[in-house]
């Protein structure tokens, strides 16, 4: 047990680390030096202004039609993916283990509200399953590895919420919220995770055809 | 452009694509499949099969989806599962049933109209992933026959209808003469070099719609335009190859285009009221021959028709009087942002406009576009079905006082024809030439 757990916490996390961060970089590298030797006249077609124009329509809720024609899902998307964000960095004990390891360490959010914002991505995580089976559009499309995805990114935060009210006993809890985290990390750079990195591109690039060439709005 | 089609059929034998079928062998297609997408796709292709999260946000943005009662297959991204996902997931061992499928799916279940990628949160461009398959299916050779037939015109003839070469000027001359009898003065100009303006067309006007071509004469001659159309092949700004997958032809019969306009050294070329070939020469010709917008400016109708409106060359002796409505082509809307010219030159002709809803960029698709037309008479049926909530909309607009469909493209124009026919809209359909034409102030008119 003891092992296990200086194990994870100690070279494993720095092995998660290093593959998401060198990871996102390689898929990066490789997608750029790719379009600049198969399809460089994408270049050519970038425009910074109509891309933030398309990004940022789209990075506002409501901002766009199809936004507005899902208000649930809006919602929903909106705060779980700022959660997704928010939580593990605010949140008092990983602030804690950074600052004992560089003595770096910067405002936490009350315990109370992470609390309610893990348990805000949960649902929203139940959400996204429900509608997977139930929405015949998107049940359609899903195939089982959508359900793993969203198992990697439900994980840590059910382990994490289990493990804070040391349910189902702490340590072994603990331990699993450390893997599952540590999963996600190493996922997101390979798998549909990975619109995490692309779909600023995608985006960016067909604003850049809607406004520059085709003159018309992308949302 | 439509060939007339069969009404009664739902959907009969596609030749081209049945035969083509059964010539295939399990090795060709893994082979073909492979070498488009490891070989000819790029990181764009797969950065959108690697980003969709299968969330299904698109399927609203399609009319197909929409007038089968929400049925997922119809989905834009239900379409891609179908065929690019199971064509990668089984790395292209697929069989001929599979092909078959396929190219049904992605040439008479897709317009290529691109609505979807205005819904898509990530911009994920399917009316591409679309095209990827056509062009497997090209070179398959399973292409259906209507449009496959097309393609060979183009190859033969540089036109889209089997017009043979003296056919062309003979067509320009009887046109000029019957204009003549309304304004003796007039001349469709051959070969003017150095004309400030090269008028195109899709090869369907001299084909079967030739007052058009009159009607763009006497527009021209009245505003007092310095114009030329070509005697040689160059005129047809058509493109089905576009459609069929077939690039190397397209940018054969785009260099043709933009080669006859440099020979006649204009400034311009002016097209007629078509969306498929604005497509062509602005958006996917121009840049297969390596240009990144096109190398001579491209002005549609649309534009063009503002332009002399708005410079007053053409006045209007009295406008239109029955309400109108505004059909945005995805083409030259989606694909051009001639909307608010379009509603211009709709206000300066016409007393009243009534919008459809949606409009503009979020117009739904007429159906016949992408090459889903030219599929001919075995698809028709599914073609119309395929569209009842623009039936839908169009009953809408009618029930707010609109008479008559503004339809400012070939393609949208026979698509609606069947659309109104079938559904009993009774909307009658015009193009903007018809209406400028009418109401404009002519010599004895
Ligand atoms: S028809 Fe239009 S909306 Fe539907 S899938 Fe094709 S491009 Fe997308
Ligand atoms: S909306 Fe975009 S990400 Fe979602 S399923 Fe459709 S193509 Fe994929």
């Amino acid at each position: 047990m003891h092992s296990v757990y200086s194990f994870v916490t100690g070279p494993m996390v720095w092995v998660a680390f290093g593959v998401f961060v060198a990871g996102c970089l390689f898929r990066l590298v490789v997608l750029l030096s790719q379009v600049s030797r198969k399809e460089p006249f994408i270049f050519s077609y970038m425009n910074l202004k109509w891309s933030l124009r398309s990004i940022g329509h789209w990075i506002v809720p409501f901002a766009t039609v199809n936004w507005r024609r899902h208000p649930v899902l809006t919602v929903v998307t909106f705060v779980f993916h700022i959660c997704l964000f928010l939580v593990p960095i605010f949140l008092l004990s990983h602030i804690v283990l950074v600052d004992e390891a560089w003595s770096i360490s910067w405002a936490a959010l009350p315990d109370g509200l992470a609390d309610a914002l893990t348990l805000t991505v949960i649902a929203c995580c139940l959400f996204f399953l429900v509608r997977r089976i139930r929405s015949p559009e998107v049940k359609f499309v899903t195939y089982p590895s959508d359900y793993v995805i969203l198992a990697i990114v439900a994980a840590p935060f059910v382990t994490g919420f289990l493990a804070y009210h040391q349910w189902f006993g702490y340590p072994v809890m603990f331990i699993l919220h450390v893997i599952a985290g540590e999963i996600m990390l190493i996922a997101i750079p390979f798998t549909r995770l990975s619109h995490m990195l692309f779909a600023v591109f995608t985006r960016a690039y067909m604003g850049s055809e809607f406004g520059g060439v085709r003159k018309a709005k992308d949302w | 452009m439509a060939e007339p089609a069969e009404e009664k059929e739902k959907k009969g034998l596609d030749i081209g694509l049945e035969k083509g079928v059964s010539k295939l062998t399990p090795e060709k297609i893994e082979q073909t499949i492979n070498d488009v997408l490891d070989k000819e796709c790029g990181p764009r292709f797969k950065t959108y099969v690697e980003t969709c999260i299968h969330c299904g946000l698109c399927s609203e943005a399609c009319h197909y989806y929409l007038s089968h009662d929400n049925d997922p297959r119809f989905s834009p991204v239900g379409k891609v599962k179908q065929t690019i996902w199971e064509m990668l997931r089984k790395k292209g061992k697929v069989n001929g049933e599979f092909i078959k499928r396929a190219a049904e799916i992605t040439h008479t279940e897709c317009n290529l109209c691109k609505r979807c990628a205005m819904y898509c949160p990530f911009g994920i461009d399917i009316a591409y992933l679309m095209t990827v398959v056509r062009r497997i299916i090209h070179k398959l050779g399973c292409t259906p026959q209507y449009i496959q037939d097309t393609a060979h015109s183009h190859s033969v003839h540089y036109n889209q209808m089997w017009v043979k070469g003296d056919e062309w000027p003979d067509t320009l001359q009887w046109q000029e003469e019957e204009a003549q009898a309304e304004i003796p003065t007039l001349r469709i100009p051959l070969e003017k070099e150095g004309a400030e303006i090269m008028y195109s067309v899709i090869a369907p006007e001299p084909k079967f719609q030739a007052q058009l071509i009159y009607q763009a004469a006497v527009i021209m001659d009245q505003a007092g335009v310095d114009w030329t159309m070509p005697a040689t092949v160059g005129w047809d700004n058509s493109d089905m190859a576009m459609f069929t997958g077939d690039s190397e032809l397209m940018g054969r019969l785009k260099r043709a285009h933009f080669e006859t306009a440099a020979r006649l050294k204009v400034k311009r070329i002016v097209m007629g009221e078509c969306g498929h070939a604005f497509r062509s020469v602005y958006d996917m010709g121009n840049r297969w021959l390596g240009w990144q917008m096109p190398p001579i400016p491209i002005v549609h109708a649309i534009e063009f028709y503002a332009e002399i409106l708005r410079a007053g060359k053409i006045k209007v002796a009295k406008k239109f009087s029955r309400p109108v409505t505004l059909h945005d082509p995805c083409n030259v809307v989606r694909g051009g942002g001639l909307h608010e010219d379009a509603r211009y030159v709709t206000r300066q002709l016409c007393e009243t406009l009534v919008e459809m809803h949606p409009n503009r960029e979020h117009n739904y698709c007429c159906c016949a576009g992408g090459g889903v037309i030219n599929c001919g008479p075995p698809y028709k049926m599914k073609r119309i079905e395929g569209n009842r909530v623009k039936a839908e909309q169009l009953f809408a607009a009618k029930a707010r006082g609109a008479e008559v469909l503004i339809t400012p493209c070939h393609n949208c124009h026979s698509g609606l024809h069947d659309i109104v026919h079938h559904y009993g809209v009774g909307l009658e359909i015009k193009f903007f030439g018809d209406i400028l034409y009418e109401v404009m102030e002519k010599p004895e008119g």
